[in-house]
């Protein structure tokens, strides 16, 4: 064993019952580096780093650390390793102030018992001085910014002595100042000797902070390089295993036609900023920005799921209200929710519950009893026409991949008369396979005549799919984006301009 | 401009529906732990007691029952959506002894017993417009309308029970139909009623969906507030059923009815394997729930264990029962 390797993954494996989710998976750190590992959703890291965590034991392989096999069979084994891990979801007591949350159940105490309070807040306040951070120690942590929260995070992480520090997508949810921030404490750390595993999707970033590239695809290994001796096509090829541009439909070139849904005008809070568009028949209108731009709560604005200040929309030519998602539904206009899970999805229910949920109406008779044959008949054509895969329509949706997931919701849609569909981060969470599927059902759909606004976070489905393209910043549609001037760099230009 | 209908092109893999015979099904079913305790339980108690396997004592047992499994009827369906009502024992109370009132006083017999059900519809209606438009958790609701319900019936009586009643109001707590004791008899009308409104018609779709998530419901433009309104209103009304039985059977309005009768009922549900977080449950289910705890009630009182250790006795069986569903549930 070389002394300047930290931890080493030998033929790691991990199933889960249906999935395998690791295949022999190898992996060496190198003490005081930042490696990154990239992969697509899906890919196997977040497993990976439960195993690295204890809370979910590999099935095969070995794991050595510092000369000597491990297994991790519970958090506190890997803790007392000296790994430390911050989760994506966070783990902080809302209500607790950074110093509680950093101490929390390994509190300081004297001989009667009691907190010694003053020694843990100046214990707290070296390990943010050890990250050059300053931060309100009293302040409870809900009310701090979220990258605040991720850093408390890390000092709590700190506060356990680790060697190997563990960032799962950290920067998913920081703006580009905030992340820069967290960079240099990642820089910091280094210098300590402290040694990181960096887990991110942007691959900008990798290049700006990491030493060497560790690269997932499908539960197996797609590569290990240096970051000098790579680039970002290089890296992508290794995560998606192909090119990208063959994802995605072709464009049909559309005709101009009066608009299915005209939002003359919207506004969600009281001098908050108001917005207005239109979306044609046939045509996909993307809604991208960042992060927290506010396509969301447009969108959801619009069907009457969240309360507005002022609206005057118009659908087929006719002023309607849209007071709550029933109305736009009665109107015609679906929503795919942003999360399947909470937002989509009854998960106790099988797939045609989950289906009719909301076109129970037209199976039910005089007495207002469900017709069940009609209601199994209706269901096994949606789910082959949108090639639903499952053992059956009783299957739960728990047991469903992402991508049959989302067309589980989808299909509710499709059992009625709407003609606009909001379809917010179509494709979070499924694979590459199942994007492409979802890709062609979104052009299939536009094809019939449906309009689908598609709220997006990735730029190459927002470059790819759309036909034309509104570019949030701070709430406001800045600008919107036609034909030929939908590329990368337009959307990120109007994105991330400063608003007047 | 309405798009036409997809293409069936890919119809033709229509898969054919994955063979799941009756007996899986039924073991999947929430029903069915509770179902195996019960004749479990029932085997000890023949055992037990050699009174116990009488066709009168079992008559007795489903009459004894009757009650708590009307108002559990109503407390499902409350459950299934994620909430809970506390406050059926009192305006169980409260409506018998309104009907008792009224009849005393001589209004018309159909009258009389249309308010007291009318009444409890009313006070179910209550909670449910502060828990479904008001959004206020149900606990903290029932709990403070349990206590409104219990003193107005105190205060209208003035703590005494109402008695003088027609004669033939006795029926419904005493009377026979076809030579089945009219409690009994109401009491498989209720579920089967249930039955139906839970498994085969939009209503309780909607209403395991809410238990299920709530969110997924109103976003696919269901409007949820309406049907947890509803289940408020059937809770109160399925207590005011109980309350009609009750007075009948005692020939009086006792405005201290029912006390822990919330507990009772939340019991059959739980018991009957229903999830307390709501989506998952079944009627049959807490009909058999019902059931053990009578089951349990009359067996224990024929090898005359005392009340004291009986109560004791109960709790633990909740207790295991749960601890047993979640095992199941948890795989």
């Amino acid at each position: 064993m070389q002394q300047n390797t930290l931890l080493v993954l030998e033929q790691v494996s991990k199933s889960f019952p249906g999935v395998k989710a690791l295949k022999q998976i190898n992996l060496s750190i190198e003490r005081g580096e930042i490696h990154a590992l990239l992969g697509e959703n899906g890919a196997g890291k977040s497993t990976l780093i439960k195993i690295l965590g204890g809370i979910q034991p590999q099935d095969e392989g070995t794991i050595t650390l510092n000369g000597v096999t491990k297994r991790f069979n519970s958090y506190n084994d890997s803790v007392e390793a000296g790994i430390g891990i911050v989760f994506q979801e966070f783990s902080l007591i809302p209500y607790l102030n950074a110093t509680e949350n950093i101490f929390l159940g390994r509190e300081k105490t004297n001989r009667w018992g009691l907190l010694r309070k003053q020694e843990m807040r100046t214990k707290a306040s070296q390990l943010f001085a050890r990250l050059g951070v300053e931060l309100d120690l009293d302040c409870p942590v809900a009310r701090l910014s979220v990258a605040e929260q991720q850093f408390v995070e890390i000092a709590k992480a700190l506060a356990l002595d680790v060697n190997l520090l563990i960032l799962d997508e950290p920067t998913a949810t920081l703006t580009p100042a905030e992340s820069e921030l967290l960079f240099q404490i990642m820089r910091e750390l280094k210098s300590q000797g402290v040694t990181i595993i960096f887990i991110s999707h942007h691959l900008d970033e990798i290049f700006d902070v990491c030493d060497r590239i560790s690269v997932l695809r499908d539960g197996a290994n797609a590569g290990v390089t240096r970051v000098d001796e790579c680039d970002i096509d290089t890296l992508v090829e290794m995560m998606v295993g192909r090119k990208l541009e063959s994802n995605f439909p072709p464009k049909p070139v559309l005709e101009i036609r009066p608009p299915l849904l005209d939002v003359r005008e919207i506004s969600l809070h009281r001098n908050g900023p108001s917005n207005s568009f239109q979306l044609r028949p046939g045509e996909i209108l993307g809604f991208a920005g960042l992060v927290g731009s506010g396509r969301t709560e447009l969108a959801l604005g619009v069907l009457g799921a969240i309360p507005t200040h002022s609206k005057d929309v118009s659908v087929n030519g006719v002023s309607v209200s849209l007071k709550d998602p029933a109305e736009s539904l009665q109107q015609g206009i679906g929503l795919l929710p942003e999360s399947r899970k909470s937002e989509g999805l009854i998960t106790d229910f099988s797939i045609r519950e989950n289906i009719s949920l909301n076109n129970l109406g037209k199976y039910s008779g005089a007495l207002g009893l469900i017709n069940h044959s009609q209601e199994n008949k209706q269901t096994d054509e949606l789910m082959s026409q949108l090639s639903i895969k499952a053992p059956s329509s009783e299957s739960r949706v728990v047991n469903l991949s992402g991508g049959n997931q989302q067309k589980v919701v989808i299909a509710r849609w499709l059992n009625h008369h709407c003609t606009v569909l909001v379809f917010d981060e179509p494709t979070r969470g499924i694979d590459v396979g199942a994007k492409a599927e979802i890709y062609t059902l979104m052009r299939r759909l536009t094809a019939q005549g449906f309009g689908i606004i598609m709220i997006s976070s990735e730029l190459p489905e927002i470059v790819g799919m759309c036909d034309r393209v509104a570019v949030f910043n701070k709430g406001s549609i800045v600008k919107v984006l036609e034909a030929e001037f939908i590329n990368s760099e337009e959307v990120m230009r109007h994105a991330t301009a400063s608003v007047k | 401009m309405q798009p036409q209908a997809l293409n069936n092109d890919s119809l033709k893999a229509t898969k054919a529906k994955s063979p799941q015979g009756w007996f899986t099904r039924f073991m999947r079913s929430p029903a069915f732990y509770p179902l195996v305790g019960l004749i479990v339980v029932t085997i000890c108690m023949i055992f037990a007691s050699d009174k116990f396997l009488t066709s009168a004592n079992l008559e007795n047992i489903a009459r004894q029952v009757s009650i708590n499994a009307i108002i559990a009827v109503g407390m499902t369906c409350v459950i299934l959506t994620g909430g809970i009502d506390l406050s059926v024992g009192p305006v169980m109370a409260l409506s018998g002894t309104l009907t008792a009132a009224l009849l005393v006083a001589g209004v018309p017999g159909p009258i009389a017993i249309m308010a007291g059900l009318l009444l409890g519809a009313a006070f179910g209606i209550g909670n449910g417009i502060f828990v479904a438009y008001l959004k206020m958790p149900p606990i903290i609701v029932t709990l403070a309308t349990m206590g409104i319900a219990r003193g107005l019936g105190l205060m209208y009586t003035n703590g005494y029970p109402v008695s003088g009643l027609p004669e033939w109001f006795s029926f419904f707590g005493r009377g026979e139909f076809l030579g089945i004791q009219i409690p009994i008899l109401a009491m498989v009308l209720v579920y089967i009623a249930a039955f139906i409104l839970l498994q085969h018609t939009p209503i309780g779709r909607y209403i395991y969906a809410i238990g299920g998530n709530e969110e997924a419901v109103r976003l696919s433009g269901v409007r949820a507030p309406r049907y947890k309104l509803l289940v408020y209103g059937i809770s109160g009304l399925t207590a005011a059923v109980a309350g009609l039985l009750l007075t009948s059977r005692l020939m009086s309005g006792q405005p201290n009815a029912g006390v822990s009768f919330e507990l009772d009922a939340i019991a059959a549900v739980v018991l009957g394997g229903a999830a307390i977080a709501g989506g998952r449950g079944a009627i049959l289910g807490t009909l058999v729930g019902a059931m053990l705890l009578g089951v349990l009630n009359n067996g224990l009182n024929l090898m005359s264990v005392s009340p004291y250790v009986q109560s004791v006795i109960k709790g633990a069986i909740i207790l295991l029962a749960i601890f047993v569903s979640r095992k199941h549930h948890n795989r």
